[in-house]
């Protein structure tokens, strides 16, 4: 019997950095949530109540963007577009559908991860600009009362954005079979590497040999 | 301050449910007479004391204005502004600055945090301390720049319009405290009605735009002003002339509030059933095990 032979997608650096993330992502992500909508707020219990809530959220959500920074330092050259990237938005439809047959042409990131790539690094850019801005009580003081209100809205609002991209990143994580797999053990069998990332697989092997 | 059971709430913040509400309480008013007022800061000073709250000692900015602003311990204050309306006729406007109680209040629209402001029946807004978590989006929502976030606590602070006074059949201390009449106190149908006979007295003096400043942008306020010159506001230490909710307060708390939630519940709907109908994605090695 042929044995699974395993590519090497991410370091354990990687892995580290990435999970981490996902740790302070939640915690600012249920933190700003409870304070967003009254049918959310049991969630400041998480933090030990209002107080702290409020208290926690901005420096968790800092954290959240060096965070992420690291990321962007280990994946934003993987993640420019390419001519590949439109050819794969137009064959997502069929790929979404079900069309198991379908192979899409993508490097180490399908167009589908690199647009989520993006809107992260914008989102939590505005987020952080924002947030400093009615950060209370540390800078609020500093700013006019018409930008403090414009910041708390598009704060709101970009973080909604930043929300729905993360619930598409999971699914898809759930949806396509030993994806978690990379980002769990660091390496992933060629056979899915052919099949969902045939550029970066034949980049992969062709080092090899 | 605290929750009254004898005041009934008409709002509560971040409170989907009705709160108690089923007594009937008469709209209540304090009025606030700036032509009658003789800037003597007696009501400052029946606030500190009934209050119990000392200010730190400032410092003076050249004008009467002490302390120079609202602060989480002075929540009132006489702003004293000196114009020439006609050129040549210097005039003095002395107007008692604080909390208005707006019927639409911007700050209970805005806090995040259950119960930490209510609308008591009879129109008084309150803020309920323990529940306040020190955000600031009551400073965000308030179109009069009245909430004070206190430095010690990280609360916030207003004019509590003496609700615990009021509850008890008694005046606010600021109208009690008052020498020439200036405030009053009473439902809000008597103070527009004393006020009116104020105004056709004022219109008789020579001044013709003397009028009531009971703000329709808020739903009418609380807390209202006779003023010699209704038709400038602002000549007032900045009384706004036409005050609302900001259309980015409504914005946020009136459109991407709701929407986000059924958004987000959609996506993750959305997600699950596509999984239902679709299936997972396999590639070729997990589908020949």
């Amino acid at each position: 019997m042929e044995t699974t032979r395993y590519l090497q997608r991410y370091s354990d650096g990687d892995r580290i950095n990435h999970w981490a993330l996902v740790i302070l992502f939640f915690c600012t992500a249920l933190s700003g949530l409870s304070m967003f909508h009254p049918s959310l707020f049991f969630l400041s219990t998480l933090f030990g109540g209002g107080p702290w809530t409020r208290i926690l959220h901005p420096f968790i959500g800092v954290l959240v963007f060096l965070s992420f920074a690291g990321m962007y330092l280990r994946l934003a050259r993987d993640n420019v577009w390419t001519a590949d990237d439109r050819a794969w938005l137009a064959g997502a439809r069929a790929l979404l559908a079900g069309r198991k047959d379908v192979v899409l042409p993508a490097g180490r990131y399908n167009a589908g991860q690199k647009i989520l790539f993006w809107l992260m690094a914008i989102t939590l850019a505005v987020l952080l600009v924002t947030g400093l801005i009615f950060w209370r009580p540390y800078f609020a003081g500093y700013f006019p009362i018409g930008m403090v209100r414009l910041a708390t809205v598009v704060h709101s609002l970009t973080a909604v954005v930043l929300i729905l991209g993360i619930i598409v990143h999971i699914y898809a994580a759930i949806w396509v079979k030993g994806t978690t797999r990379a980002m769990t053990r660091g390496v992933v069998p060629e056979s899915w590497a052919r099949h969902h990332h045939p550029g970066w697989a034949a980049q992969m092997t062709r080092d090899k040999h | 301050m605290s929750s009254l059971q004898s005041l009934d709430i008409a709002a509560r913040s971040a409170t989907t449910l009705p709160s108690p509400s089923i007594r009937r309480e008469p709209h209540v008013a304090k009025l606030i007479d700036v032509t009658s007022c003789i800037g003597c800061k007696a009501c400052q000073v029946a606030c500190m004391q009934w209050n119990d709250l000392r200010d730190a000692v400032g410092d003076n900015d050249g004008t009467y204005d002490n302390p120079r602003d609202l602060t989480p311990a002075s929540w009132t204050v006489m702003r004293f502004s000196e114009v020439e309306v006609q050129a040549g006729r210097l005039e003095w406007l002395i107007r008692k600055d604080g909390c208005m109680h707006c019927e639409d209040p911007g700050c209970l629209k805005a806090c995040p945090a259950p119960g930490a402001i209510v609308k008591y029946a009879n129109g008084i807004v309150d803020f309920i301390s323990e529940n306040c978590i020190g955000c600031g989006s009551c400073v965000t929502g308030c179109p009069f720049d009245v909430p004070r976030i206190s430095k010690k606590d990280n609360k916030a602070y207003k004019c509590s319009l003496c609700a615990d006074r009021v509850t008890v059949g008694l005046e606010p201390a600021c109208v009690k405290a008052c020498p020439t009449g200036a405030i009053r106190f009473g439902t809000k149908d008597d103070m527009k009605e004393f006020a009116a006979h104020r105004i056709v007295d004022l219109n008789e003096r020579g001044y013709q735009n003397a009028g009531l400043y009971d703000p329709p942008g808020v739903g009418g306020t609380h807390v209202m002003y006779v003023l010699q010159h209704a038709d400038q506001p602002q000549l007032y230490h900045g009384l706004p002339a036409d005050p609302k909710i900001s259309p980015l307060v409504a914005l946020w708390k009136g459109v991407v509030k709701p929407l986000s939630i059924l958004a987000m519940i959609g996506a993750v709907a959305g997600a699950f059933f596509h999984y239902v109908k679709v299936g997972p994605l396999e590639s070729d090695d997990e589908q020949a095990h």
